[in-house]
């Protein structure tokens, strides 16, 4: 029956319905697959045990004809997901051995629709970064290579895992976390889907916090359907989330016609940056050129405060980071250093921060620190806030003005090879964020879709910004440019 | 704004991360360079804007003052790197 590691979860949902095949076989088929790639260091946890036991489950639940979308369909999970009795260590080793005695509501959901859990899935320490080099466990290795080069790319970050696993078919589709970018920026260097909800559509609860105003979990996927069907699965109010959004799921699957006749696209003239290269000039146009060829209006459009999104956010997301990240002390979980005699409880605070944090998340605590702390506060973390307020007033305006979602390119580059960024000064690693970071601070919904490759054949994005709520709609619009596009590239099987 | 050494020493101490002394100064040149990043923002007018606490419009659900969870001192203390007795256990605070 074809190779079934390639499957989309439509297409296995609808042949699992009929018979064709078993949630065992094609969980089995993913076990064997992931083994076979360990050279790519996308998972930092197996669980075939789990994944067997879940697919004989949901394997009955179809022959009960008592099967929702997601039911048999195999996945990984971010390390940032808690998942009881699995170790989630948000590939951190301040959470060395950290076994969680609850689950995350997204997961706690997706197993209750079906859904098969392959392993943990690696990331960036703590979700910051942009290559996957950050992470406790080693960086993921992309499946993707430059044309006549080994040398070894990032899938980029911070859920680089989740990204390289599913280019690699090693899992039908991944949740992955988005803060500045994670999700999409990862999506758009693997040559997959990937989508940021609006802030509050899915719930935060029992993911280890980054950044809790700008953090949202969505779902990385081969195509745009399979996003709106795991979206679907994955949304919902939660009372353990505050910032859940009480509203209604819709069924974004249903709303993906094709049909975007009379759409107000908007082109924001502050995205085209100096220095970007033709071939993502060239990209973004195409896109322009598709969504117009299928009945959208291409409008010109400003947000002129985007030049400050990225400064607004390294002060912002360290400020958070460093509270939220205040909890790893060495007393409730996760590694505790050994003291030297006399010293006490300061100590091992300081000690188990140090040896338990990585250099970048060590850099935005103290980052953090600095920017909230007596005399600071006003000048860069209120002004940020501020400013925050500014730029999805950006936003507000254009879509005020009948815009229906804006497009923009994914990221400023294809992917970078690993270790290429070692000795760059950490604002460079940050720029890979200035497309997705305005979407975070404006909380609003993202979808980065691959459109294209560039001189070496590695896979390029576009991005779509949706309205508030509007996901279905921004879905709608990103099936039909996928179609227009067709991109079908997978990386060449060298692992 | 520059970072100086004595700075870098204080941040470090408010994070709760011990940085060596021979480091202070790497810490206080990559904090500086971080920082002056931010500087862009100076140049923004923000008069009258009030700060983002919450990027969605909403009110905060509220529920019944009651207790409806609890009773789990195993689990809680079950990732604890030491723990007695019911307690989670730390080096001697109080002399």
């Amino acid at each position: 029956m074809g190779d079934i590691s390639k499957l989309t979860i439509a297409d296995a949902r609808d042949k699992m319905r009929a018979g064709d095949v078993t949630s065992t076989e094609l969980t089995q088929h993913f076990i064997d697959a992931i083994d076979a790639a360990d050279t790519l260091n996308a998972y930092c946890a197996k669980t075939p045990e789990i994944a067997l036991e879940q697919a004989a489950a949901a394997d009955k639940r179809i022959a009960a004809g008592d099967a929702p979308d997601m039911c048999g369909i195999p996945l990984g999970i971010k390390d940032l997901f808690c998942t009881k009795g699995v170790a989630s260590q948000a590939a951190s080793n301040i959470l060395s051995g950290f076994k969680p005695e609850y689950e995350s509501t997204i997961t706690t959901q997706l197993w209750n629709s079906g859904a098969v859990m392959l392993g943990k899935l690696n990331m960036d320490e703590f979700a910051m970064g942009s290559s996957n080099e950050t992470s406790a466990y080693g960086p993921v290795t992309s499946p993707w290579r430059r044309d006549g080069s080994d040398a070894a790319l990032t899938p980029g970050g911070s859920s680089g895992g989740s990204a390289a696993a599913v280019a690699a078919d090693l899992c039908m589709a991944a949740t992955g976390t988005d803060t500045g970018g994670s999700i999409r920026q990862p999506a758009a260097f693997t040559g997959i889907v990937g989508v940021k909800p609006t802030y509050g559509r899915c719930s935060r609860w029992g993911v280890v916090a980054f950044a809790s105003s700008l953090d949202q979990a969505g779902p990385m996927t081969k195509t745009v359907r399979d996003s709106a069907i795991m979206l679907e699965a994955m949304c919902g109010h939660d009372p353990k989330d505050s910032t859940s959004a009480d509203l209604a799921v819709p069924n974004f699957e249903a709303m993906l016609t094709g049909d975007i006749k009379g759409k107000k696209i908007g082109i924001p003239k502050e995205y085209r940056l100096d220095g970007m290269p033709d071939e993502i000039e060239k990209l973004w146009a195409e896109g322009a050129e598709m969504l117009k060829a299928a009945g959208a209006e291409i409008v010109d459009v400003s947000l002129p405060h985007t030049k400050y999104a990225l400064p607004a956010y390294y002060v912002l997301a360290p400020a958070e980071a460093s509270s939220n990240l205040a909890r790893y002390d060495g007393v409730r979980y996760g590694h505790r250093a050994t003291l030297e005699s006399g010293e006490g409880i300061d100590d091992m605070y300081m000690r188990t921060r140090a040896e338990g944090f990585g250099a970048e998340v060590q850099r935005r605590v103290m980052i953090g620190a600095y920017v909230l702390s007596a005399g600071f506060y006003d000048a860069y973390y209120r002004k940020a806030q501020r400013v925050r307020t500014l730029i999805k007033k950006d936003f507000d305006d254009v879509f005020a003005a009948g815009v229906d979602a804006i497009l923009t390119p994914a990221t400023p580059s294809a992917a970078f090879g690993l270790g290429e960024m070692a000795d760059a000064d950490p604002i460079k690693m940050y720029l890979n964020d200035v497309f997705t970071v305005t979407v975070n601070l404006a909380g609003l919904p993202g979808v980065a879709v691959p459109t294209g490759l560039d001189s070496q054949n590695l896979p390029l994005g576009l991005q779509l910004i949706g309205r508030p709520w509007e996901e279905g709609d921004m879905l709608n619009i990103a099936y039909q440019l996928e179609q227009s596009a067709g991109f079908s590239s997978k990386p060449q099987k060298w692992w | 704004m520059s970072i100086d050494k004595d700075t870098a020493r204080r941040v470090a101490h408010l994070a709760r991360i011990r940085v060596e002394e021979d480091q202070l100064d790497n810490l206080a040149s990559e904090l500086s360079g971080i920082l002056g990043f931010m500087e862009q923002l100076a140049e923004v007018d923000v008069d009258g804007v009030e700060p983002m606490t919450s990027v969605t419009p909403m009110a905060l659900k509220r529920r019944d003052d009651v207790v409806t969870d609890g009773d789990k001192q195993e689990q809680i203390l079950k990732n604890a790197p030491d723990a007695r007795e019911g307690f989670f256990a730390v080096p001697k605070v109080v002399e």
